[in-house]
């Protein structure tokens, strides 16, 4: 077989690997790559910052479940890549990130747009390479796909030296991965399973309690089949939501810091508390020494270091979430003592306080007359896209109000920011996830604060025929800080007003997109409407109640009983 | 409590930052490090010596074994097991502790591995408590310099082994 440049082996590793899109910023290091990219069948998307790309390539993934790929440049292209790496670290999200990196003979050189970008980002991937033999060039892409998409997955970062880049090699041929180090755990252990599935017939108040990990083993399935054969109610957290439908009857919505009223008591009041691909974080807890103290807790989760981390575990299951729930439905399926009715007849009185507890304190809010209530736009948009449409957000009370107020009934639907928080995120990302799928309606909720983070992607989406929608949710305020500032700090808004907004209708159009806005309440449907029904780029400026807050609320510290409500 | 883990790595550059990184990201104590290659050279065997409850150390296991270089992980505390650190002291020696210093050393069982007209460099093996006691021994005679190589600990073999 003849020698190939190093560029023409990655672009190959890449289409063995699947990939048909990849989202990049050219720059000196990685001039042979993109070199040979143009010449190459893959969509290769030009953002405008590189933080962009990887949030684009982030979106993709989220929505498809595939591994996404960022290639950046060198130095600096590589550290504006870093906020996107540690985003889709803290949220398990399959990335391959290639970087450019100066010739060898260079490195430590402090050479131009030299930086050690592997030690930069070796606390916020999964793992990451510096390729300094030519021999590793081709193995280690593999690696990176495989580790990036297997066990727990996650960001894995490359650095290409420009010279191995350019080098000539003779391809290898695929072989199978067997690392010796890396072995992730998928099976759970029977006995395990059989211990958790007799603590649930014991139950007589059980919750499941729902996260992204049931979204990324694709066990929606199997986790729906399971509340419903055993009539138990789910609560999901962020990241969850989706993997249970968010209209069924089983479904008591969001929990923690801004979770339902009817999901913190159950899981307050609850004596099994069923875990599955959800991590504990402090956002759903709340004071820990409160959290959950009247159940015995199952946790299945397929990274041993999330059990027993924060909150003691009495049954552990390291598997993946999907072949562990499959196994505990077979286990009821095949145990003759079991019976769906008996069941039910059980929780009967648990029902009844759910039932009475979401009565009491159902998800609301105060209608003000001609003022647009945010709850009421995403309210609109759930009804008028059949709550079918992916909504990814940016972060702060849109994203809280999209998770709040859009029914999501799909896994793969909600794309949003949890773990880390980025704002900035949602519009990179619905371009990512509407170059997934071209005829899907994607909708970006925003905030008039964090859309002028990465607003520079207007210019992306319109490039690639991007349609997506962007409904900013304006308040004049960084809305959530100044929640806290409103509750915590005698209403003292330090630093979160912004005097001077961008006209962002004119701003679309400046972009080529076409800017709506709307300012009384009866203008929101028809401005939905309009942005619905139009094929290309749209902002929505929807002129909102300006001190409007997110409720329920948990403050932080406290028990998650503790809600703060409308 | 004090617990050792022994860590068996991928001898490949930068393992040893993934794991220091991973101790001072999560607040876990490092008390001491040792780190060389194996028999085989595609390997390398690191000894930590931490401190925490049970839950820490715990999670100090799990995130040492999610390393995707780390092959195997093991709290040596919880077994039988030798540990050694060796020490090397330069202490004062003057006509009049000279005797002594050497009488001290001959006890641990020491060697001089370096003489000059006021000072023993000297080279000492042991478990951590021994080192301790030398030191304190030696304290109050003059201690000018000391290097110490941090604990490596090895399992003893089971008996029907």
């Amino acid at each position: 077989m003849g020698k190939i440049t190093g560029s023409q082996a990655i672009v190959r590793c890449l289409e063995e690997e699947g990939v048909k899109t990849i989202f990049g910023y050219p720059g000196g290091a990685v001039l042979d790559l993109f070199d040979t990219i143009d010449q190459s069948d893959f969509v290769n998307v030009l953002v405008r910052h590189e933080q962009g790309a990887v949030h684009a390539a982030d979106g993709l993934a989220r929505v498809t479940g595939e591994v996404g790929v960022a290639i950046l440049t060198s130095g600096p292209g590589a550290t504006n890549g870093v906020t996107g790496i540690a985003t889709a670290y803290m949220d398990s999200i399959p990335l391959v990130v290639l970087t450019g990196q100066v010739p060898r003979p260079l490195i430590g050189n402090d050479a131009f747009q030299e930086v050690d970008i592997v030690g930069i980002t070796r606390p916020c991937t999964k793992h990451n390479y510096l390729v300094s033999e030519l021999d590793d060039l081709v193995p280690v892409i593999r690696e990176a796909f495989h580790i990036a998409r297997s066990g727990r997955p996650g960001p894995v970062l490359v650095d290409l030296p420009k010279d191995i880049v350019a080098s000539m090699l003779t391809y290898p041929e695929k072989k199978p991965i067997d690392m010796v180090s890396y072995q992730p755990t998928y099976q759970p252990h029977s006995r395990q399973i059989e211990k958790a599935c007799r603590l649930i017939m014991k139950a007589k108040k059980p919750v499941l309690y729902v996260g992204g990990g049931v979204i990324l083993s694709d066990a929606n399935k199997e986790l729906t089949e399971l509340a419903k054969k055993l009539d138990i109610p789910v609560t999901m957290t962020l990241m969850g939501l989706g993997a249970f439908p968010g209209s069924h009857e089983l479904s008591m919505g969001m929990l923690g810091m801004h979770g339902t009223y009817t999901a913190n008591m159950a899981v307050s009041e609850c004596d099994l508390l069923i875990s599955v691909g959800a991590r504990f974080d402090d956002r759903v807890t709340g004071k820990l020494d409160d959290f959950a103290t009247k159940a015995k807790i199952i946790h299945i989760d397929i990274d041993p270091t999330s059990i027993s981390k924060n909150v003691k575990v009495d049954i552990p299951i390291v598997a993946d979430c999907k072949i562990a729930l499959t196994a505990m439905n077979s286990w009821f399926d095949a145990e003759s003592n079991f019976n769906l009715k008996e069941e039910a007849a059980r929780h009967a009185p648990w029902f009844k306080l759910i039932r009475e507890w979401t009565e009491k304190h159902p998800l609301s809010y105060e209608e003000a007359g001609d003022i647009i209530k945010p709850q009421y736009v995403i309210e609109q948009f759930d009804r008028l896209t059949g709550g079918n449409a992916i909504i990814t957000t940016e972060v702060g009370q849109n994203q809280m109000w999209a998770a709040q107020f859009y029914k999501f009934n799909e896994p793969r639907h909600f794309v949003t920011s949890g773990g880390l928080g980025t704002m900035g995120f949602g519009l990179p990302a619905a371009i990512g996830a509407q170059m997934a799928f071209p005829d899907q309606t994607v909708i970006d909720i925003a905030g008039d604060g964090s859309i002028q983070m990465n607003i520079q992607e207007l210019a992306t989406a319109k490039q690639y025929n991007c349609p997506v929608k962007i409904a900013i949710l304006n308040n004049s305020y960084l809305g959530m800080v100044r929640q806290w500032q409103e509750l915590f700090y005698d209403r003292r808004y330090a630093s979160t007003t912004m005097d001077v907004v961008p006209d962002f209708v004119d701003l679309a159009k400046a972009f080529g997109a076409v800017g709506l806005r709307a300012k009384t309440k009866d203008e929101v449907i028809p401005v939905i409407k309009e942005a619905l029904a139009t094929d290309n780029v749209v902002v929505m400026d929807f002129k909102i109640e300006k001190e409007e807050g997110v409720y329920p609320m948990v403050p932080a510290g406290k028990a998650t009983t503790e809600m703060l409500l409308v | 409590m004090k617990h050792t883990i022994s860590v068996l790595l991928q001898n490949k550059p930068g393992v040893l930052s993934r794991v220091t990184g991973l101790f001072s990201g999560r607040g876990f104590n490092i008390e001491s490090l040792c780190v060389a290659e194996t028999l085989d050279p595609g390997t390398s065997c690191l000894t930590v010596v931490s401190r925490g409850d049970d839950a820490i150390i715990e999670q100090i296991m799990k995130q040492l074994h999610k390393l995707i270089d780390v092959i195997k992980v093991t709290d040596i505390t919880e077994q039988e097991y030798v540990e050694r650190e060796m020490v090397l002291i330069r202490v004062k020696a003057e006509s009049h502790t000279r005797a002594e210093v050497l009488r001290v050393i001959d006890i641990f069982r020491g060697k001089v591995v370096d003489v000059s007209a006021k000072s023993y460099a000297i080279e000492l093996t042991g478990s951590a408590s021994k080192i301790k006691a030398v030191i304190d021994i030696l304290r109050p005679i003059g201690i000018k310099e000391i290097v110490r190589t941090g604990i490596i600990a090895m399992p003893r073999a089971s008996k029907n082994k």
